[in-house]
């Protein structure tokens, strides 16, 4: 797995994009942007060149969902992987994801472990 | 009240603290709450509607959070200041999700609103339907945490 890639990590509580950061850190990311809504990720997006993006889907202003669609309607990040990482763990919450796109799947609670391997599932 | 209702939230507290905070949390016993100040120094309290419209709430004092929150973050916290509160807002939001996930499963689905938290010693707690509010006490190490949840009648 490729750790000097940039990844976006979009969630609306500082106490998650903390810990995930913790967790990518402990993998060996080091480049790590951060946004805390959909709207926000999106300006991020703009002007840098992001690797990878994991986002939460219950965000005001923008939610996860609407970001990952706007993120596969650009031809900048239409294969930009994308990890939701959610609270939102009902049936249909996944097939919509799926369906818009997403490349995997995390709901939370989560260990450090079950992220990494769905890093490596989709960087690999 | 369905008392199905109260077990997915039950489980769902213990797996969100066990897995994100590396503690060992014990339920105690259910009671019925008839007041509304919170037993703790700060709440997180999230809306559900669905096949019923309800709130849950879930109020930590203050020593406690401090450990669970030094806990989720590998670094020692020392007061209750907006990333504690941030915290809160998170735990209250798994939990919620947990919860649901659980409850999907025995055929009631239910959205949730964005939680909101309160902070301050004897603050009250309003759940927005006027159903019976059942209150559970959960103990880790030597402090507490009491999870409210409120469903209309």
């Amino acid at each position: 797995m490729d750790t000097s890639i940039k990844v976006l990590i979009v969630d609306d509580f500082a106490t998650m994009r903390r810990i995930l950061k913790n967790i990518l850190k402990q993998i060996g990311f080091k480049n790590l942007l951060e946004a805390d809504d959909g709207t926000t990720a999106l300006e991020v997006l703009e002007r840098e060149s992001v690797d990878l993006i994991i986002s939460d889907w219950n965000m005001p202003k923008m939610t996860g969902l609407e970001l990952l669609k706007s993120v596969r309607a650009s031809d900048k990040f239409k294969r930009t992987p994308f990890l939701m990482v959610t609270a939102e763990a009902q049936k249909q919450n996944v097939i919509e994801a799926v369906q818009a796109g997403v490349s995997n799947y995390v709901v939370k609670p989560f260990t450090a472990e079950a992220i990494s391997e769905k890093l490596e599932k989709i960087l690999k | 009240m369905d008392v199905k209702l109260i077990n997915p939230f039950i489980n769902a507290t213990s797996n969100v603290l066990e897995t994100m905070a590396f503690v060992e949390v014990k339920a105690g016993d259910p009671y019925l709450k008839k007041d509304n100040v919170a037993r703790g120094d700060v709440t997180g309290i999230i809306g559900l509607t669905g096949v019923a419209n309800g709130t849950i709430s879930v109020t930590f004092q203050e020593e406690c959070i401090l450990n669970i929150v030094s806990s989720m973050f590998g670094e020692k916290m020392e007061e209750l200041n907006n990333e504690i509160a941030d915290a809160v807002g998170e735990l209250t939001n798994m939990i919620s999700g947990q919860a649901r996930k659980e409850l999907e499963e025995l055929g009631k689905v239910f959205k949730a609103a964005i939680p909101s938290v309160v902070t301050g010693k004897n603050h009250s707690i309003s759940h927005y339907t006027d159903g019976p509010r059942i209150a559970i006490p959960f103990f880790v190490g030597e402090g507490s945490f009491t999870i409210e949840v409120c469903f209309e009648r």
